[in-house]
This record gives C-alpha cells, structure tokens and sequence, in this order.
C-alpha cells in the first residue's frame, strides 16, 4: 500500500534541538520517550494520557500543563492568552476532567507594549470565565529583549474526574467507531497566513475554542467514551497514530468523511500542506462504541462548536499498519506518523 | 476549486482504470520523471489502481533528489556567514550535504529562511539592504522562468545584495542519458506536464524517433495521471513511439514563448551533475555572462566546494530505474529515512522513500 | 517541481512583474502573470511558485472528458 508523507523526514542525528522536536510527529515522541520519560519515570506520566491521573486521598483529580509559544500573539479567531486558556482545559476535558483551576505563567521579552500584555491578560481572562475555570496562581519573568517572541505563556490545570469516567488508549477497542468534533486544519493554516505573510483575502479563522463543554454532551448522552483526544501540532494524523501505537491497534479512516473547509483546503494545495497534519486547536476526536456512533454524532452536533462533527473512521484489530487512509478514490494508503515539522513544499 | 477537483472524481477515475485493464495485454513499464506525478500517484494510490504487469518507475524527476551533495555542501556554506539570509523552498531543508543540511544550520543560528516564490527572495533583499540575500534556485525547467524573472527584477531594482545559487537542471537530457544506457527496462514515459507548458514538447520528438519509445505529455491529477498512461498503453499496445499530449488543456506544443525567452535571455545550458548520475552534458542551466554578477558561487567563493556522495549509496541506479529500492543492500538497514544515505531516501518524492514505506511485513506490494 | 495549482484571474498587475489576484477557490493571492501576457480576468491559469505558467485553455480541457465519454463500450456498464 502507497505510503504517503508529506512530512520532513527525521534530520540526520542531531545534536541540537531542532524545530522538528516540538513538531508533534515522531522525532517529538522520540524525544519524550527516550529522554524525558525515562528521566521522570512514573505510572501516571508512562499511562501517556493528555493529562495525569492522581488518585489524592482518594479524590481522582486530572493535571496538565502546557506552553504556548505561538507568534503572531494575535491571529484571526484568536490570541496567545485565549489559546493558553483552552489549550489546558481541552487537554483536561480529554481525560474525563472537568477542569477547575489553571495556573498561569508568563515570560515575558523587554519592550513588550504593556497596552498589548493588558489586552492578552483580558483575552485570558474572558476565556477563563467561558470555561468555568479559575487563574488562581501564576508567575511573571521578563526576559532580555531579542531572547523572547514578545510574550511565551505556560498554563498547568488541575480538574476533577467524576467517577466512572475512564478515557484512553487502553479502553480503545476493535470495532470502536472515530468521530471528529468539526473541520480541521483551521489553526494552523491561521497561523501560518499571518506569520508568513500570506495575505488570504478572505482568512482562515482559527478553531480556537474550548471543547470540555462538547466532551460533557457526550457524556451527558450516555455516551461509552473510550478515548478522546484533542488535535494539536501534527493535526489529525499524530493524534490517530499516537492512539494506534498506544492501543496497539490498527485505525482506518476516510478521507472523503473528514471535514476539511473549502478554504483550509485551497490554502493547504497552495502551501503543498497535508490537512490531515495542520494544528487545530479546537477539536475533538472520540473513540467510542460502534453502536453509539450515531447517538453520540446527534449529541454533537447539537453543541455549539459540534456541528460540523463527523464519523470518520474505525478501530481495526492489530495489524501491520497502524492508520490507514481510504482515498477519495477509494485506494488505500498509510498514513504515518509526522516526523517533523511539516514543510510547506513546491515540489 | 474548479480544474482540480474534477480530476480527482472517483467515477472518471474508475473508468479510466477498467479502460487500463481491458488495454493491457502484457507486462509494461513506464516512467514518470516528476517529483510531482510520483507525489500525486503516492497520494492517491494510483499504483493500486493499475493493472497487474503494468509497472510505473519513479524517474530522476526530483529536483530535491538530483541536486548534487556538492551543491548543498556550497548551499550550507553560504547560509552558515554571518549577514547571510539563505532562502530556500522548503523540500531542500532536509536534503543532506556530506554530512549536515540546512535545516540544521538554522538551528546553529543561520538566518535560513522558507520562501514560495524567488520573487520573495528579490523583495526581502530589497527590504533588507544590509543583508547579503541568497536564493536557492533548483528545479527544472518548471521554475526556471520565474528564477529568470527574480534575476531580472534584481538587475533593475539594482540590488547588490541579492544572488542566486543555481543548480536548475533540463529534463532531456537526462532522457537521452536514461535510453542511452538501456539497462532499465522503460517501455514509455510520461513527460513532466509542467515543464513541458514551459518549454514545449519539440525536444522529445527526436527522443521518441530514435529510440522508438511513446512520451506522453501527463499532468497531475489522478485523470490527468491514468490519461497518460492510458495514452502511453495503447501507443504500445498498438506499436506505436510517439510523443502525444494529454495534457492540452496547459500544454501546447510550442510551450509558453514569454518564458522560453526569459529562460534565454538569462540562462544557458552548462554541464551539469546529478546526484547519483554523475554529470550529463548540457543537462544545467546556469547564468549568462550579462548576468554572472548575480552568481552566488561567484560571489561567495564557494565553485570549488565539493562533497562526496556516500560509498554505499547506489541512488543513482535507483534514479535510472535499473535498481529497485528494495533490492539495494543498504535498503532498511543502513538507509533508512531516519537514517538515509542518499537524497532518494530523504526526499518525499525519492522512489526510495515511497518503497520504505510501500515495503512493511504483511502488506501487499502495491 | 512541478506543484502547480489552478486558480482564476481577478485582476491584472502592472508592469514589471504583473503581479494579478488570483483565486484559488476561497482563497486569493497575489501572483506574478508576467509569463501570460494574454491572460484577462476570469482566465485560469496554472500557478507555481507565485507565478503563473500557462492558462488553463478551456476548449482543450474537454478533449479528456470527450475521451472518457467513449471509453466505455456500448452496454457496458462502468464499474
């Protein structure tokens, strides 16, 4: 079966960090699994999850935490301080949390305009507010001018795990139906046109927003949730092949059912980017019973935020490739795991 | 997006394929010379649509493949000084040198910068006057006009700062080089449908006669794709070699005459090496005199600058279609794409790369 | 390098390098037509590069779907 990777391949061995190791695909997961994980070497960091599982005297809380280091600061449909915000509650609401409190750290570079650190802090605080959630400590440090992109946020947030919610790629099974909140790609291409300069006339918005409250419709739904992930760096195609590689099973999906909007899509065939690795950061992926697929796509789509959602694929016994994408054409390719930082390409 | 989603219609598609089976009555093998068509029949698993004997070989149709090591190896060289802002399309990033790439000398601290167009290469060099502004310009004959067009706008902009490092390369010669070895076994080609809206289908009327093998002219898309072969079937079919365009819609025989006399009046053919081939004459393009001030392995002193290809690698075989990827010793053992020892390994267009990932235990072969 | 892409002519450029709108379905970019000199707005052309190539000849473009028409034999039905 045809291969298809539009990726950078994994550079030469590599004695300085490269901007592949924060890309998302496999030189990332390389990196975490031979250095960080060994060095930290613990149950609830080796589980993988999103975020970790801490049973504190008995109360099952989630913890997570995550740095924004995205320029532009701004970008349509959104902001660092919003981006800082969502991105820990998504990766909370991924584990069955729902999330409570947030810390909030910022660096921030000499000469940042105060007027524009106060309308971030705003950003952050709005957002705050939409999802529920408190910034009940934090930490400010300023770095020289030229050593920071302006302002680099780091939020850690804490949630709590109603009983009887278990999330992951252990509880993933053959047969499980993969469903998509709504059309992805948006973010990164967002992000791209503004930083290289590439002016859209009619821009791409990124899909910068909150999911706990599309991951609580299915629960409330009654909804089997196995596995829930929300789509970052290495977009779709890292989520599906972390999950593959961590279930030890194979995923097979259809091209022709994942929404990707007419806009994202002409953007990426003039990039020579792939929408299946563009960074979303407003989505959620869910694994779950066959039989709830529909219940759970209705539950969804009756969600602000969920009515693009879609089914998209499903979960096959373990086999020799780990994600498969049927084409448009019906043939079938691999579909890898990024290894880098993916390359806008001519070729 | 009109003129390219109708081309990818699963029916038309499916059609063209039953039309394929019901042609073919013996084994083929035909060869497509663009990273692009190896990059569409990847994508859309067009190799799962043809019928069993009928074989598609991945030419030295990348551009990212065939640039030689010494020429990264002088791209390296400019991109690491101080004031220099190295400007690049983004496949030639990771493509190793002897023994380092760009994308890691940006991580040093070189000033290498991704641009979709040479043109954006000459306007930052005009925003940027106290910054020496270098762009890479390789491909083939595809991208020579617009390389043509930034040398020009430079020279009237009066830039000092701004070169070129060329490394273009001309498809055919390195047909004839490919036909004239005749070790592999190529039945027909499928021309490069872009270079040939440049520069027309002329050049490969000589080729088709002499060596009495079909070119067909084949654009991108996945009917555009089985077209072409299609058309390339059925000339052998019926013993026919000629050169025949199924691409008209871009494509007229005479080519686009504004670039063809952009590309002369700044260009020339020179000799030129691939990667893996060895040089091939006339197969380069490089700067006129009148304009050899915008030289970068002039102006940088780096023409001597030579590398080595590694021993092990027998890309260059795998370029002419003589030695398929997973019958080179080093194949998944000492090349692999995390560890390549050629260019064809490291490109997403190099034929060494797509069987890698063609080739895992229990998988058809395509 | 051979990635072009097909987009509509909004409107031309000036001289010397022409740079035109063009619209790649929902999204629109400047490129240089310089290499088209015939090309009017609401022509479509091949670009690569931030250049455009060719234009798309429209009268041609229906030799492949005349071709496909007759592919399949009388009362054969397509798979």
């Amino acid at each position: 079966m045809a291969e298809f990777n539009l990726q950078c391949p994994v550079p030469l061995r590599a004695e300085t960090v490269q901007m592949a190791h924060g890309g998302g695909g496999r030189i990332m997961r390389d990196l975490i699994e031979s250095l960080l994980l060994p060095a930290f070497a613990n149950p609830a960091l080796e589980a993988r999850h999103d975020a970790a599982l801490l049973d504190l005297g008995g109360t099952e809380l989630a913890f997570t935490t995550d740095s924004f280091v995205v320029t532009p600061l701004r970008f349509p449909g959104g902001d660092i301080g919003e981006l800082a915000v969502y991105g820990t509650v998504n990766d909370l609401a991924c584990c069955g949390a729902r999330p409570r409190y947030l810390s909030c750290a910022l660096i921030l570079e000499e000469g940042l305009a105060l007027a524009e650190l106060e309308a971030l802090v705003g950003s952050m605080r709005r957002a705050a507010g939409r999802c529920g959630v408190v910034i009940v400590t934090g930490d400010t440090k300023v770095v020289d001018r030229g050593r920071g992109d302006g302002l680099y946020i780091n939020t850690a947030g804490i949630g709590l795990v109603p009983d009887r919610r278990r999330v992951g790629p252990e509880r993933v099974r053959a047969g499980d139906a993969i469903l998509v909140s709504g059309d992805l790609g948006r973010h990164g291409v967002a992000v791209l046109s503004v930083r290289e300069g590439l002016a859209f006339e009619s821009p791409v918005v990124s899909d910068c927003a909150p999911v706990h409250l599309l991951a609580e419709g299915l629960w409330d739904a009654g909804i089997d949730l196995h596995c829930l992930r929300d789509p970052t760096r290495g977009g779709l195609g890292a989520v599906l092949n972390e999950i593959a590689l961590d279930s030890g099973l194979a995923l097979e999906v259809r091209e022709q059912d994942i929404p990707v909007a007419a806009g994202v899509a002409a953007a990426c065939e003039l990039l020579g980017l792939d929408p299946l690795y563009v960074a979303c950061e407003g989505r959620l992926v869910a694994w779950m019973p066959e039989a709830q697929a529909g219940a759970a796509l209705a539950a969804l789509r009756a969600l602000p935020g969920g009515e693009g959602a879609a089914v998209i694929g499903r979960v096959l016994p373990a086999g020799p490739v780990p994600v498969v994408l049927r084409t448009v054409l019906g043939t079938e390719r691999v579909l890898d795991l990024p290894t880098g930082e993916q390359l806008p390409r001519i070729c | 997006m009109r003129f390219l989603e109708e081309y990818r219609d699963r029916e038309a598609v499916a059609r063209l394929a039953a039309a394929l089976a019901r042609r073919v009555t013996r084994p083929w093998s035909l060869m497509e010379v663009c990273g692009g068509q190896t990059h569409s029949i990847l994508r859309f698993g067009l190799d799962r649509l043809l019928p069993p004997g009928l074989r598609l070989i991945h030419g030295p149709g990348c551009p990212v493949c065939v640039t030689p090591v010494a020429f990264i190896d002088k791209a390296l060289a400019i991109a690491g000084r101080p004031g220099v802002v190295f400007c690049s399309f983004g496949d030639m990033l990771r493509v190793p040198g002897s023994g380092d790439d760009l994308l890691r000398v940006k991580s040093r601290g070189g000033d290498v910068r991704i641009v979709y167009s040479a043109l954006d290469a000459v306007q930052l060099a005009a925003r940027l006057p106290d910054r020496e502004v270098v762009f890479f310009a390789v491909g083939f004959e595809t991208t020579a006009p617009a390389n043509a067009l930034a040398a020009k706008e430079a020279r009237r902009l009066g830039l000092a700062n701004f070169s070129l490092l060329v490394s273009q390369v001309r498809v055919p010669p390195a047909l004839e080089l490919l036909l004239a070895t005749g070790a592999a076994r190529v039945d027909g080609f499928l021309a490069a449908g872009h270079v040939c809206a440049v520069m027309g289908t002329a050049e490969y009327q000589d080729l088709a006669a002499r060596h009495r093998v079909p070119i067909v002219v084949t654009g991108f898309e996945p009917v555009d794709l089985l077209r072409g072969i299609l058309d390339c079937v059925t000339q052998l079919e019926e013993g026919r070699a000629e050169v025949a365009n199924a691409y008209e819609r871009v494509v007229a025989p005479g080519g686009n005459p504004t670039a063809r006399a952009l590309i002369e009046e700044v260009f020339r053919p020179v000799d030129r090496a691939w990667r893996g081939l060895g040089p091939i004459p006339g197969s380069g393009l490089g700067l006129r005199p009148e304009y050899a001030g915008l030289d970068a392995e002039a102006r940088f002193q780096v023409a001597d600058l030579g590398g080595a290809e590694s021993p092990d690698c027998r890309s260059g075989e795998v370029l002419l279609g003589v030695l398929s990827p997973p019958d080179c010793p080093a194949f998944g053992t000492r090349c692999t794409p995390e560890h390549p020892l050629g260019a064809t390994m490291v490109s997403n267009e190099g034929a060494c790369a797509a069987h890698h990932r063609y080739c895992r235990p229990g998988v058809r072969h395509g | 390098m051979c990635l072009g892409v097909p987009g509509c002519i909004l409107d031309l450029g000036e001289p010397p390098l022409h740079y035109g709108r063009v619209a790649f379905g929902e999204v629109v970019r400047p490129v240089s037509l310089a290499l088209v000199p015939g090309a009017r707005p609401g022509d479509y052309v091949i670009v690569h590069a931030g250049t455009a190539l060719e234009v798309i000849d429209q009268d041609s473009a229906a030799r492949t779907w005349e071709l496909l028409a007759r592919l399949d034999p009388p009362g054969e039905a397509a798979p």
